[in-house]
């Protein structure tokens, strides 16, 4: 069971999150070029080690975060939510 | 090398078990082979076998990290079908199919397919018709033995399962693939080793690739732990790592993301259950055979995150089990033995690779998904051949890395371009 | 072995006396005896068979390690095979019995097998049974399917029932900061330590008492440790779990414990569950998990009568059972001396042979005293005796080479090898055990989670120095530093002995007794390469047993070690896997099973409809009405009726279950213009609008319609089956890929009851119900439209003209608990006007004949081209999908396209599923196929929707063949437009 600090509801379960995919991806513009699109959405690093991943806090808050985590020994090093805005009024609250 | 017969394994318990030699040899790497196959599991072992057999290369060298079949080739579930349906896909496993149904004569190593019937549960009216849709392009397709079957015919062949009142999900059929069943991986894995060993393939084992060396769009020699090999071609088969490799050739995309799958087998037990049962309904998934020796084996879904690591989770247990329970309902006092995991690679549309890449001598094979084992012997035919022709074969023609590119699917589930859900 | 009752002494429980069944014949025992001690006092020798050979076999431990006594409890449904009697706890009433065996274990007609042993080699079944004997002819499959089923026939063990195991299973969750496996002096020492430092901990013990190896001893001074040390622990708060199995470390300090409840009691309770399987998450997890004593692979070291030695001291101490009157006790270390000691002064003759050519005088005089003979460098050779043991032939090392000497009668033969720390729990998470020369065993390595070993799985050997390390255990746990403590304790070191054999002679020595793995077994896989240790064990299925390698694992490495002329560590050591001990799947299932499998999910309007006679059908998690049969209707007459009455006049259709997603904020509509491909940015308020959603691939993901209540208040509805997903993937697209949209997304499926009230006689059934039932004049509500309204009684209304049926149809939404309220309104102004209640069946006839796509074509592999719906992709703006969706093979024209299918002989019918062929070519994978079908009361005959490549245009007039070879025959069919019936969509807006 992998352990994952939510920054809002605190240390829960992974089976309460999904995992969603490599947290590096950028996204292109709906108007980009398709072979950006191709990039995006078919090509993956898939990193051995430490990755930016997306999760959501499905069973939870259901905020989607961007968790730092070794993809060999499942060790988390940071979670913060993906929404910047969010982000950012975490930090002013601490 | 002492053939493998009734005879000689009378004669051996006659005089002593004296005649049997290593099954394969433990050579030292050469500096030079033809062709050299990063992967010494069961994708990679068959391609060394069909190059030496199929396309008269002999000097060809197997690189294995650890010792062979130590990966996923160890940690399936051992269920052998065809029931794909994807133009490609469809062929390739009818092929594959029928290699493996000679597998034993082939390789004189009794691997142990049992045709046993591979059974899928059905619950709706709509999931009997998409089913059928599917069983009928194999009729069609050069699949004979498929039927779909009625809850009457279901209960009377496997009496055992959940045909109660309290069933969440009530059967209502079944759709059945007679000539699949199931197969002893070790003995897979074995055979191919010592048939490609025979026709003078080196197994190196405890071979780490550290390095592949290339100049511009060629590769030109790999580095290991046990010295510097050149060659002239190079065969990736390492699923599960595939990216790690592909990193090392000096690539950084491929469409594939490693995750883990778990595998359990119960205690030995008589004769519970002679066919392969398989269960997908309401988000679950399950399927389960009962070995020769008498384990009950079983499986379910992904752990639902990436990992490379080679270790399970409680969740997925849980999740197993139940469905388990709820399948077969007589499984509650069956105890657990062993769960496992194994890491697959797990591509975009939840088909594989077979194909060239953008480095001339460097050939792919990967992106198996749950399907690796079913798959061996086509795979190592179609991979040897692409690498002795330098061309794939039209089966796989599709199975490249620009289908995307060109918007073909290979999708079998329709799940779309996450790797997580083509399990 | 001729083992007696004691009269006095043990753990048991005398004024308690038990009676049981062992192989239909009554026995008695007493509380506090296992099945293995109470079988053992009452002279039961022969209690189990082995794998291959069927050899008989007895008691071999006391513990989870047992390979020999092997049973099946209980009967029936409650059957439980491959139960291993030494941990089985006795109760009044206990039904156990042989198995692998026939007619029973005592006289298994199976054993002639061990007569062809020799052919019976490691691996020989992957030589042979390919084939017609002797040389392997033939081809394919079928030969080696007859032989399959006699070998599996002999294979497997005990027999499971085909009955629904009646018992229920309780899954619990815990977290503690200091997990403790195992109750001996170490781990009840760190327990202890821990607790007193204020830390909350679990102390779980697989046994039913607690103690360890202290309850196997009759000392005052261990009794007395073991009693202060539980006494300080109640004490001190440490919650105390017996019956409980710690069987895996997961990740994050997640351990899986299977706590037995009732297994032990004569009378099980109604109200308490058979086993519970707990999920703890532990800060740090200490393990004291003991260690296990090892035996030698010699001739017929399975013989019934041939013990672990430390084995015996447990039955002796703590069952008053003597195991034997005349023992042989043979070693090659410190540990059995006290063993030897206490069974000569309770009464039996004892000789020990020690291999080591010298022990400490301390030892001698210790024996001298309790009047055991001692003899050196000896180690046994060969067990006598058949059914149990009568003898024991002992050898002498000479250099490299074993020679034979004298025999010594016996009826209990003692082996003790040395002892093997439990590491298992700890390389589950990967840590690799470490050989250890001196003390002949692996000893755990740093774990870098907070896991440490304590006691004797660390190497400690004696009571003071496992107290001690359990403290420091408990001290490193928490985080302090500590002092190393150095393994070992013995006096005189031990000899390491794995096999003893005269050199060249072939025998049967067993290394994995369950599986039947012999010492020749090990070095034929040798000889044939299979030298790594994951080689061995597969080939050979060294420790697959079920004692998964407890008993041969490190005589199998030494073995091979000695083959390969290599050290142990060279070898390896297998990754042991969970779980320790094999775990009943029905605990690890707990209550989520048969009708608690997966949620189901009901409609606020369920029971309503229940009410009115609907027959449910599963919808993804849902149950939704598929018909309302009347009386003695079928499925079909019922659908059919339906489906005419909706056309005819009117009919009423539970929608709940269609996911409904409520999109606000100032950016609502620029966000529904991303994700839908269709315009949406101009959608007025007040109206609704069908769209299409692509996923990023470009292929369709879900449909549905979304209303504009006012200027930034969207409600969205999704399919059944989509509304998760959905939902995941607008927070998705919001929180990761548009922060900058200003636009909030709540899910509100549960907070709305739906209908779709559809047919010509709708709106008059629909104005009755409505305070002002001018509201929904064509004119205030026209197509499309949307309004907020109230139905009588007050019951605001949300109510939508929209069309899936084809027929003027609106759909109705109220909160959720004022659905039965709504249904009873627009039922009670239904029925006189002829109207009808429909369910998912008549649904998909009125949306086949409509040509309308739902999940059946929407299948993940259709684009919105595919689906003849290209006309909704905007060319005007982009959109999620829109660049993907432009990749060549997506575009071509012969793609598969939606069509309506019409049987050529309207008497005809087809199925869903069946394939599109033309006539001529009835192979491959044909033109196209059928997703779904229905009789068409309004077109009075079947009709189908499918795909066929190229569409209509390119079949219309040509013959095409339908082929369902997997049901029926083929059936001639011509292609039609999709839109079957009404083709104008005249009637919706009637």
């Amino acid at each position: 069971m992998i352990r994952i600090p939510c920054p809002f509801c605190g240390t829960r379960d992974h089976s309460e999150f999904a995992y969603g995919g490599d947290g590096a991806i950028i996204y292109p513009d709906l108007d980009a070029p398709m072979q950006d699109w191709h990039d995006a959405v078919f090509q993956r690093e898939n990193i051995c080690g430490r990755q930016v991943e997306t999760w959501q806090h499905v069973n939870g808050c259901r905020m989607w975060l961007l968790v730092e985590r070794d993809t060999m020994t499942h060790e988390i090093y940071s979670v913060r939510p993906a929404h910047p805005d969010m982000a950012q009024a975490l930090e002013v609250t601490a | 090398m002492t053939r493998f017969s009734a005879w000689n394994v009378f004669w051996n318990g006659v005089t002593g078990q004296k005649g049997w030699s290593r099954q394969w040899r433990d050579p030292e790497p050469k500096p030079r082979y033809d062709v050299v196959i990063i992967g010494g599991g069961l994708h990679g072992l068959a391609t060394a076998y069909y190059l030496a057999k199929n396309h008269g290369i002999r000097n060809i060298a197997v690189l294995e990290k650890g010792w062979i079949g130590g990966g996923n080739a160890g940690r399936n579930t051992t269920i052998v079908r065809s029931n794909y349906t994807q133009p490609g896909n469809r062929e390739f496993y009818e092929n594959s199919l029928n290699l493996w149904e000679e597998l034993s004569h082939e390789l004189n190593y009794n691997v142990m397919f049992s045709q046993r019937s591979h059974i899928t549960l059905l619950h709706s009216p709509g999931a009997v018709d998409a089913t059928a849709r599917n069983y009928n392009t194999m009729r069609l397709t050069g699949n004979a033995d498929v039927e779909i079957w009625s809850l009457e015919q279901l209960q009377e062949a496997v009496p055992h399962l959940n045909y109660g009142a309290d069933a969440r999900f009530p059967i209502m059929g079944a759709a059945v693939h007679k000539r699949a069943g199931t197969a002893r991986h070790d003995a897979v894995i074995w055979g191919y080793a010592r048939a490609a060993d025979q026709l003078g393939v080196d197994i190196i084992q405890n071979c780490e690739v550290t390095a592949i060396l290339r100049d511009g769009d060629k590769v030109t020699a790999i580095e290991t732990s046990r010295g510097k090999i050149t060659t002239d071609k190079v065969g990736l088969a390492v699923a599960g790592n595939s990216s790690r490799l592909w990193n090392m050739a000096g690539m950084r995309h491929l469409p594939i993301e490693s995750h883990k799958l778990q595998a359990f087998v119960s205690e030995p037990l008589k004769p519970l259950l002679d066919q392969v049962v398989v269960f997908g309904m309401g988000g679950a998934h399950f399927y389960i055979s009962q070995s020769d020796k008498g384990g009950m084996v079983f499986g379910g879904d992904l752990d639902w995150y990436k990992s490379y690591a080679q270790k399970g989770n409680l969740p997925i247990v849980q999740d197993v089990a139940e469905a388990a329970m709820s399948v077969m309902p007589c499984l509650g006092r069956v105890r657990l033995l062993r769960h496992w995991s194994g890491v697959v690679d797990m591509s975009m549309d939840g088909s594989h690779f077979i194909c060239k890449t953008p480095v001339d001598n460097l050939y792919l094979n990967a992106g198996w998904n749950y399907g690796g084992f079913k798959a061996t012997p086509a795979s190592g035919t179609y991979f040897a051949d692409l690498i002795a022709n330098d061309r794939p074969d039209k089966v796989i023609a599709n199975h490249d890395l620009k289908r995307f590119e060109r918007g073909l699917q290979l999708d079998e589930r329709g799940a779309g371009p996450d790797p997580k859900l083509h399990g | 072995m001729s083992a007696t009752r004691l009269n006095t002494g043990g753990r048991i429980d005398r004024s308690q006396p038990l009676s049981f069944t062992w192989d239909g014949r009554s026995y008695r025992g007493f509380a506090g005896d296992t099945l293995a001690s109470a079988l053992m006092a009452n002279g039961e020798v022969v209690l189990g068979r082995s794998f291959k050979y069927h050899r008989p076999r007895g008691i071999m431990s006391a513990g989870v390690e047992e390979s020999g006594a092997i049973v099946t409890l209980g009967t029936g449904n409650r059957a439980e095979p491959n139960t291993k009697a030494t941990i089985a706890e006795l109760y009044d009433g206990l039904v156990a019995s042989g198995q692998n065996a026939w007619p029973n274990v005592r006289n298994d007609v199976g054993a002639s097998l061990g007569l062809f042993g020799r052919f019976f080699s490691a691996g020989f079944y992957y030589k042979t049974f390919m084939g017609l004997p002797p040389f392997e002819w033939g081809r394919g499959t079928g030969l080696w399917m007859q032989y399959e089923k006699i070998i599996r026939k002999a294979a497997g063990m005990g027999e499971a029932s085909r009955q629904a195991d009646p018992d229920c299973y309780d899954h619990v969750h815990a977290f503690c900061d200091v997990l403790v496996v195992g109750s001996g002096p170490a781990g009840m020492s760190a327990a202890l330590q821990a607790a007193q430092q204020g830390k909350d901990v679990i102390l779980v013990e697989q046994d039913f008492d607690l103690g360890g190896d202290l309850l196997n001893r009759s000392d005052p001074k261990s009794n007395a440790i073991r009693a202060e040390l539980i006494a300080a622990l109640t004490a001190a708060g440490v919650r105390i779990m017996t019956r409980t199995t710690a069987f895996g470390l997961y990740d994050y300090g997640t351990a899986g414990l299977l706590e037995r409840v009732t297994d032990h009691l004569a009378v099980k309770p109604d109200h308490a569950p058979r086993q519970r399987f707990w999920t703890v998450r532990a800060a740090a997890t200490i393990l004291a998990t003991g260690a296990l004593e090892r035996t030698v692979a010699f001739e017929n070291n399975d013989r019934p009568g041939v013990m672990t030695a430390n084995a015996t001291r447990s039955y002796l101490n703590r069952y008053g059972v003597l195991p034997g009157q005349n023992i042989v006790l043979s070693t090659n270390n410190d540990s059995a001396y006290d063993t030897a000691g206490e069974l000569a002064r309770a009464g039996a003759k004892v000789s020990l042979v020690d291999l080591r050519e010298a022990i400490g005088a301390d030892l001698s005089e210790q024996m001298n005293a309790a009047g055991v003979t001692v003899q050196t460098g000896l180690a046994p050779l060969k067990a006598l005796g058949g059914k149990a043991v009568t003898g024991v032939q002992l050898a002498r090392l000479q250099g490299d080479t074993w020679v034979a000497v004298e025999t010594l009668p016996c009826d209990l033969l003692l082996v003790s090898a040395g002892w093997s720390p439990v590491v298992n729990l700890l390389s589950h998470r990967g840590g690799k055990p470490i050989w250890d020369q001196d003390l002949s065993c692996f000893l755990p390595a740093p774990c870098a989670e907070n896991v440490t070993m304590a006691g004797a799985a660390a190497g400690h050997w004696s009571t003071e120095h496992c107290t001690a390390s359990g403290i420091a255990a408990a001290n490193l746990a928490m985080g302090q530093k500590v002092g190393a403590i150095a393994p070992g304790g013995w006096n005189t070191p031990i000899k390491p002995l794995y096999e003893v054999r005269l050199s060249g002679q072939k025998t049967k020595s067993f290394v994995d007794p369950q599986h039947d793995v012999t010492s020749s077994d090990i070095r034929l896989a040798h000889q044939e390469g299979f030298v790594s240790v994951e080689h061995l064990k597969r080939y050979t299925t060294l420790g697959m047993a079920t004692d998964q390698g407890k008993m041969g694992n490190i005589i199998g490495l030494a073995l091979m070690a000695e083959a390969l002329g290599k050290d142990i560590p060279a070898v390896g050591t297998t990754r042991f896997r969970p779980p320790y001990t094999p775990v009943a799947i029905g605990a690890l299932a707990g209550r989520n099973t048969g009708s608690h499998f997966k949620t189901l999910r009901r409609t606020p309007l369920h029971d309503w409809n229940l009410r009115h006679g609907a027959t449910m059908t599963d919808a993804g998690l849902w149950h939704r009405p598929w018909y309302f049969a009347r009386r003695g209707e079928s499925l079909s007459e019922a659908y059919i009726r339906e489906a005419t009455t909706v056309r005819e006049s009117l009919g009423i259709c539970d929608v709940s279950s269609l996911g409904k997603i409520a999109v606000q904020g100032p950016d609502a509509s620029e966000f529904l213009n991303r994700i839908y491909s269709n315009a949406f940015a101009k959608l007025a308020v007040g109206k609704a609008r069908y769209g299409i959603m692509l996923r990023d691939d470009g292929m369709v993901m879900d449909d549905g319609t979304t209303w504009r209540l006012s200027q930034n208040d969207f409600l969205l509805t999704t399919t059944t089956t989509g509304a998760g997903k959905v939902m995941v993937w607008l927070e998705e697209l919001l929180q990761l890929r548009w922060p900058e949209l200003r636009v909030h997304v709540s899910s509100v499926s549960d907070q709305w009851a739906g209908v779709s009230v559809a047919g010509p006689k709708t709106r008059a059934a629909i104005a009755a119900c409505l305070e002002d039932p001018e509201a929904i004049s064509a004119e205030n509500l026209p197509f499309m439209g949307v309004m907020e309204s109230r139905l009588r009684g007050g019951i605001k209304c949300l109510i939508a003209r929209i069309s899936f049926s084809g027929e003027l149809a609106y759909e109705i939404y109220v909160p959720a608990d004022l659905g039965e309220a709504m249904m009873d309104q627009l039922w009670a102004a239904s029925e006189p006007l002829g109207g009808c209640l429909y369910g998912l069946e008549a649904l998909g006839t009125l949306r086949i004949e409509k040509g309308h796509v739902t999940g059946a074509e929407l299948d993940g592999r259709v684009t919105i081209d595919d689906a003849g719906l290209g006309k909704m992709a905007s060319t005007k703006k982009p959109f999620i999908g829109s660049a993907l969706r432009q990749r060549p093979e997506l575009e071509r024209e012969d793609r598969p396209q939606l069509v309506g299918i019409f049987p050529k002989d309207h008497s005809d019918s087809f199925n869903g599923g069946a394939l599109l062929c033309k006539p001529d070519e009835i192979s491959g994978f044909g033109e196209g196929w059928i997703t779904a079908v229905t009789h068409s009361p309004a077109l009075g005959h079947w009709i189908g929707i499918g795909y066929i490549s190229g569409g209509h245009d390119a079949w219309q007039g040509k013959s095409v063949t339908a082929t369902d070879p997997v049901r029926k025959g083929d059936v001639m069919v011509e292609i039609v437009s999709p839109h079957m019936f009404d083709p104008k969509g005249e009637r919706m807006h009637g």
